[in-house]
């Protein structure tokens, strides 16, 4: 595991280090010119233009030298430091973005960041799953059904609109024609203010109904198809035929066995959803992380998006790594195996 | 689930009436793309980003069938470009187009453009009136075109705004008593003595004089400005976005199909090739497997694009990237069983090679599954290429439905209430996605026997 994060950030620093260097040396000799204006006796110091252009290119490779940046990026040394860097979680400080607070610091940005995006996303993961797991238990319970009727079709239909497209036309719908809702899901009101957690859950609401609404069929759609397969199973028929309470044995009895599967798909998306969705949060101006990957890669921010991408895959081997302790939990075959 | 054979899988789809449904859409979607390759030059959707060619389009109109659902009519966008020509050579010649307009909305046109070439020589004169519906005449402009002793061509356009215009309108209204300063000309042009709309046939004249009968009028056109036009309607770029949508359904359907199809063959043999060699090559190309499974696929896609290129050619194989990795888990696992029935070991006995037994034993039993995968893969290529255009990093040559959903998000047209602008393209995204979910489903279902009961 620890060997599949080295590689993803491997990948990342080797698709984003070229830029990288280019941006630095760009620094480095702005920084020297502006150095020089700054102070005219050096630019009177000499004769001819071209010692004075030689100078301020002798300057410009020192410092390179000293930063390191004289190797190719993809020099082993420099990729083996920025990795060693990250690794310790020294993520630096952006080029460009900065925190709400005015920090560079990379690390303070992305903690700014994930509260929110857990906010929003991972609340709407958490009300998916559960609308997802009751309806689809239902459904499953019942096949041919018009509830599974209803789910399945649901479901499918869902699963082709993208959810950004739904939230544009939820903005146009609730916040244009209708001024329920703000079309911008950022607070107009400052964080200090005693009416502030209202106002953001007033804004949150309509990405979180978009959200939500697009989400829950696939669910359903889901835990339908374990619950169909377990329902098939021995044991359902035995307890049955002893008269358990059909409530009982749906949630209680083949509920149980369907959550293996279930579990697993819940960590993932737990853990995916802190990632933010970028087009969503884009559409709903929502300040998390999507947003932050968006901003960082159009204006080229490398570190933030070496730091994101790091935070992001960590947490999702860590979900995997639960999803499968959980998993050998629920389903103990697993385990003796 | 192996023991399926092709042809009755044909039969059980057939009777899947979700199956049909999906097949039937997509007929109309390949139909449709055929219609916009055929019917709308290459030409018309290279230019989709030069504003030049989308000029004498009207900005931001609604489409005209809405005028269906509407009491007041919306003024049509109206480009008039075959004029009934008539020339008479006497002392003095005479080459008049005359264009007919049949006006029965009720609001004024926005403006009209009169856009024409000539040839000619020598000093000629031009007139342009319009007869009106209560058979008035009202001389609008009478001006010389610039004195040219050789064969010259000249091109002009002539605005609603043009000052001699108003004036002209000006001496005719006042001479009938109900002239209005604030008013502008084209407003005056098809109005009645009250203000409102004067419905009817409408006749614009434009007449050439000329002592010299070398007249030629290569290119004329009249545009009477309005507030709906075409199917579609148009956007702020004045683009008509039928042209968008239409052809964004070919587009879209080769980069749905192309990812679909290549992700699904290269997961496809990669796993059984795993599956089929076990031990430590099948852990190390599973492991690579992890790998790839774990990377953020959205955020490499954009990283990507941003960083070498956004060819959508090249964004067709970066999808196919990030969406290998499932089909090859599940193929690894099927390949494992398949591995161990008797006829590949005794086929294994008799030494065939590896890639014979692997293309001509394994991978057919996996077919009918591979077939429900492509099918079922497509709309996730499609609705992520449309979120990386949406993001504006998609290919600008090619006008795809996220682009025009861009275009849309950039110039607000949610809060502007432009419904037409927003809607079609993800409704076209759905339906694409819903054509190729309600195959695979059927596909599935026979496949996987365990989720029909």
């Amino acid at each position: 595991m620890f060997g599949v994060l080295m590689i993803t950030l491997l990948l990342t620093v080797l698709l984003v280090g070229s830029n990288m260097d280019i941006i630095l040396k760009q620094g480095i000799s702005y920084q020297v010119r502006a150095e020089i204006t700054e102070s005219p006796t050096i630019a009177k110091s000499f004769a001819t233009v071209e010692e004075f252009d030689q100078f301020v290119q002798e300057q410009i490779d020192q410092r390179m030298k000293a930063l390191g940046l004289d190797t190719p990026w993809y020099s082993p040394q420099r990729i083996g430091f920025t990795m060693y860097k990250i690794l310790i979680l020294d993520f630096g400080n952006a080029t460009f973005l900065t925190s709400d607070s005015g920090s560079s610091n990379v690390g303070d940005i992305l903690l700014e960041k994930i509260p929110r995006t857990v906010l929003l996303f991972t609340t709407a993961t958490i009300i998916i799953s559960i609308i997802g797991i009751f309806l689809g238990a239902l459904a499953g319970s019942k096949v041919g059904s018009i509830v599974d009727r209803i789910t399945s079709a649901f479901a499918v239909i869902s699963s082709s609109f993208p959810v950004w497209w739904v939230g544009m036309l939820m903005i146009f719908m609730f916040a244009f024609t209708y001024h329920i809702f703000p079309a911008r899901a950022t607070p107009t009101i400052l964080p200090t203010e005693p009416d502030y957690i209202l106002a953001l859950l007033y804004h949150m609401t309509l990405p979180l109904i978009t959200i939500v609404m697009i989400g829950f069929g696939t669910w359903a759609y889901l835990v339908r198809n374990f619950m169909v397969g377990t329902l098939q199973e021995d044991f359902i028929t035995a307890k049955k035929a002893i008269g358990i309470n059909k409530k009982k044995i749906i949630y209680k009895h083949a509920l149980k066995n369907a959550a293996p599967p279930i579990i697993t798909i819940l960590a993932l998306s737990l853990s995916g959803s802190l990632g933010g969705a970028i087009i969503t949060e884009a559409v709903f101006d929502w300040p998390g992380m999507g947003r932050l990957y968006f901003e960082a890669i159009s204006v080229m921010d490398l570190p933030i998006i070496i730091g994101a991408t790091y935070v992001l895959t960590v947490l999702f081997l860590i979900s995997i790594f639960v999803a499968d302790l959980l998993y050998g939990y629920f389903d103990p075959r697993v385990k003796t195996e | 689930m192996s023991a399926v054979s092709s042809s009755e899988i044909w039969q059980e789809f057939a009777k899947s009436k979700v199956g049909l449904v999906g097949i039937g859409i997509l007929a109309s979607l390949i139909i449709l793309s055929a219609v916009a390759v055929i019917t709308i030059p290459i030409d018309t959707f290279k230019q989709w980003n030069n504003p030049g060619k989308w000029i004498s389009y009207p900005k931001t109109s609604v489409p005209i069938w809405i005028n269906y659902f509407m009491t007041e009519k919306i003024p049509e966008h109206l480009i008039l470009d075959n004029p009934s020509a008539i020339t008479k050579d006497d002392i003095i010649s005479l080459t008049s187009h005359q264009f007919g307009v049949q006006y029965y909305y009720d609001d004024f046109p926005s403006d009209f453009i009169y856009e024409f070439s000539v040839e000619y020589s020598g000093s000629q004169l031009l007139q342009i009136s319009v007869i009106r519906p209560d058979q008035s005449q009202i001389l609008l402009l009478s001006r010389s075109l610039p004195h040219s002793d050789t064969n010259i061509i000249h091109h002009e356009r002539i605005f609603s705004t043009d000052n001699t215009i108003k004036k002209n309108i000006q001496i005719h209204f006042s001479e009938m008593g109900f002239y209005n300063q604030s008013t502008s000309s084209e407003d005056m042009i098809f109005a009645n003595k009250d203000g409102q709309v004067l419905k009817g046939d409408y006749l614009f004249l434009l007449n050439i004089y000329g002592v010299e009968e070398k007249v030629k009028i290569i290119d004329s056109r009249l545009i009477l400005g309005g507030k709906a036009f075409g199917m579609m309607g148009t956007d702020e770029l004045r683009r008509d976005l039928a042209v968008g949508l239409l052809w964004g359904t070919p587009l879209a359907l080769f980069i749905g199909i192309s990812v679909a199809v290549g992700s699904v063959t290269a997961g496809l043999i990669y796993g059984v090739y795993a599956g089929f060699k076990g031990k430590k090559t099948d852990e190390a190309m599973m492991r690579f497997n992890d790998v790839i499974y774990a990377l953020p696929a959205l955020p490499f896609l954009i990283i990507l694009a941003v960083t070498i290129s956004n060819s959508i050619f090249l964004l067709v194989g970066f999808l196919m990237i990030f969406s290998w990795v499932g089909i090859a888990k599940v193929s690894r696992s099927m390949a494992l069983q398949i591995k161990t029935r008797q006829y590949v070991e005794a086929s294994q006995m008799m030494g065939q090679k590896n890639s014979k037994i692997i293309f001509k034993h394994i991978i057919p039993q996996l077919l009918p599954y591979a077939f429900a995968s492509i099918a079922i893969s497509v709309p996730a290529a499609i609705t992520t290429e449309a979120g990386i255009s949406f993001l504006g990093l998609g290919d600008p040559t090619f006008p795809t439905w996220g682009q025009i959903l861009h275009d849309a998000f950039t110039y607000g047209a949610a809060a502007r209430g432009m419904w037409w602008w927003i809607a079609p393209p993800g409704i076209m995204i759905a339906i694409t996605g819903l054509a190729f979910v309600f195959i695979g489903n059927a596909l599935d279902a026979i496949v996987n026997p365990k989720l029909k009961k």
